[in-house]
């Protein structure tokens, strides 16, 4: 058993950088590169690119990142855990595969599936009823199971655990290609691998569990997402350096990045990682554990390194939180721009204009003035002091099929002849809108599965 | 004075959900954190944005505020039609308030 491992993470969404994750490959001196790369509705997008091609549904990103960083996995010996595999692990698999041929490499690699779910969901076992607001009172009340009666599901994806991947790491895979898992899992992994941590020892896997939230959005915690030129500077952004950790056995752990790269991982950047998307600190559920985030302890124990101690956990959950995506509208947008004197007021006059062109066929419209009320919303409006020198007017409106929503841009672009003095620079899209709704599903149910392939 | 002179904050989302870290960047100011930056101060800053209930988490160990609002993005990430569905600019919205 070791007594200290270190874990990279190079990728904390599917559109991430590759740069950084070349560099913690080839200088990090890792143990194990995480790639994260799957958000919640990134998988049921990922199933639509399946349903249309057998072989497709993982990362679109998997080739070009793999081609680059396997020579340096393989001759570092470094063990990738990604959740490339999206909705299609083992074709992602064979992917790497072909790769790893071409490139003449060894490479034992394993696909960890059976989170996709979509054909239970579909049986009698599963009741079927409630929207989100439901879905997620019992979320936060931990009932089960519950799916939706919206319209049509194209994915249904359980959040599995570390059990999968354990067993791929037992087994001396080094490339580990998963579904759905949960992020933290992902770095949970190798450390009750490598350190023998047993998986009802709440206390080391609640730790471990916040090793891995803090890592898991990548750049998000070496000064990505932080910078603010007025109160907190971070230098060097365009070379922002990914964090690694230096775990060890008792579940602390110090991050940092590698030498040379920008960015900054400091008490503030670890503090906003720490409740980065966190709903309850004293209880943050995984698979894995339910973890506490109360008891953490952050320390900045030199440049670009912080030590992280304490946190805990209590048992496991008794359900897999499961992501269902279904086909929930289409969204049509429309945008113009008005500058100059009374830009604000002849905006003002185009978005009601619309708004009655339009109000007698589509429920929802949303009508913003881009540059006074979009993000903070009208209190904003109603406070905003002319002369304004810019205003773009934007108007989205939910649909049921794609021409419906073609007619939202048409309209806003019609402004050009029947609207208000001076609109400019016209832009309108048209996009199918996949909702997500978040159930829970009795883990005893959902089996994860390994298959292997070698090179 | 704003919260923005003296704190940080990141948003996050979960569904309809959104997260909003308090971190002030001297330790000291912690307890005047507490104190000031009240449930109610933030669900009336935030009213017409955030429509459920608002819970505030104290972290004693990180020094740290963290409020979790409900029903506060327009039905959840994925359905809204703001421009912000994730609602990621909240962060700097608390930070607008006046204290």
């Amino acid at each position: 058993m070791k007594n200290k491992i270190r874990i990279g993470c190079g990728a904390g969404f599917s559109g991430d950088r590759i740069e950084p994750a070349i560099i913690l490959a080839e200088k990090g001196e890792l143990d194990y590169l995480v790639l994260e790369c799957l958000a919640e509705r990134t998988i049921a997008l990922a199933n639509k690119r399946k349903i249309a091609d057998p072989s497709k549904g993982y990362d679109p990103l998997l080739e070009r990142r793999i081609e680059t960083l396997l020579p340096y996995l393989v001759k570092n010996k470094i063990r990738l855990i990604t959740n490339m595999g999206a909705a299609n692990p083992i074709e992602g698999a064979k992917k790497v595969i072909e790769i790893a041929q071409k490139q003449g490499l060894k490479v034992k690699v394993a696909a960890i599936h059976g989170d996709d779910i979509n054909e239970n969901l579909k049986s009698e076992s599963f009741e079927i009823f409630g929207n989100e607001d439901i879905a997620l009172e019992l979320i936060k009340k931990h009932q089960s199971p519950v799916t939706i009666n919206q319209s049509p599901i194209i994915s249904a994806n359980a959040y599995l655990g570390t059990d999968g991947i354990l067993e791929a790491l037992q087994a001396d895979a080094q490339i580990i290609i998963t579904g759905r898992v949960a992020d933290p899992s992902l770095f949970l992994t190798p450390m009750i691998h490598e350190f023998g941590w047993k998986t009802d020892d709440y206390d080391l896997l609640g730790k471990g569990t916040v090793i891995g939230h803090l890592m898991e959005c990548a750049g998000q915690i070496s000064g990505g997402y932080f910078a603010d030129p007025i109160k907190k500077s971070v230098e060097n952004m365009e070379n922002l350096g990914h964090p690694f950790a230096d775990v060890f056995a008792d579940g602390s752990a110090i991050i940092s990045k590698v030498e040379g790269t920008g960015g900054v991982i400091n008490l503030q950047t670890a503090k906003e990682q720490l409740l980065y998307e966190v709903i309850n600190p004293n209880e943050y559920y995984t698979p894995d554990v339910i973890a506490d985030f109360t008891s953490v302890k952050l320390q900045e124990i030199a440049q670009n390194q912080v030590r992280v101690t304490g946190g805990g956990g209590k048992e496991k959950p008794k359900n897999f939180k499961v992501s269902v995506g279904y086909k929930a509208f289409w969204q049509g947008e429309g945008e113009i721009s008005y500058a100059g004197p009374s830009s604000l007021e002849r905006a003002k006059l185009a978005g009601e204009t619309i708004e009655n062109r339009l109000k007698s066929q589509f429920k929802e419209i949303q009508v913003d003035y881009i540059g006074i009320n979009s993000t903070f919303g009208d209190k904003w409006l109603s406070e905003a002091e002319t002369p304004i020198s810019e205003v773009r007017l934007r108007v989205a409106a939910k649909a049921k099929t794609q021409a419906d929503a073609a007619l939202i841009g048409e309209e806003v672009e019609a402004l050009y002849t029947n609207g208000p003095a001076g609109g400019a620079g016209v832009r309108k899209y048209v996009n199918e809108v996949i909702g997500i709704i978040s159930v829970l599903v009795d883990r005893n149910k959902i089996k994860p599965k390994v298959t292997y392939f070698e090179s | 004075m704003k919260l923005y002179d003296i704190a940080h904050s990141r948003a996050g989302d979960k569904g309809n959900i959104s997260t909003l870290s308090l971190i002030p960047y001297n330790e000291n100011d912690y307890e005047m954190l507490c104190q000031i930056v009240t449930v109610d101060k933030v669900q009336q800053h935030l009213a017409g944005i955030v429509l459920g209930e608002i819970v505030r988490y104290e972290m004693p160990n990180i020094s740290s505020l963290l409020f979790v609002c409900t029903d506060a993005l327009a039905g959840g990430v994925t359905t809204s039609l703001r421009m912000d569905t994730h609602g990621k600019a909240l962060s700097y919205q608390l930070l607008d308030m006046e204290i």
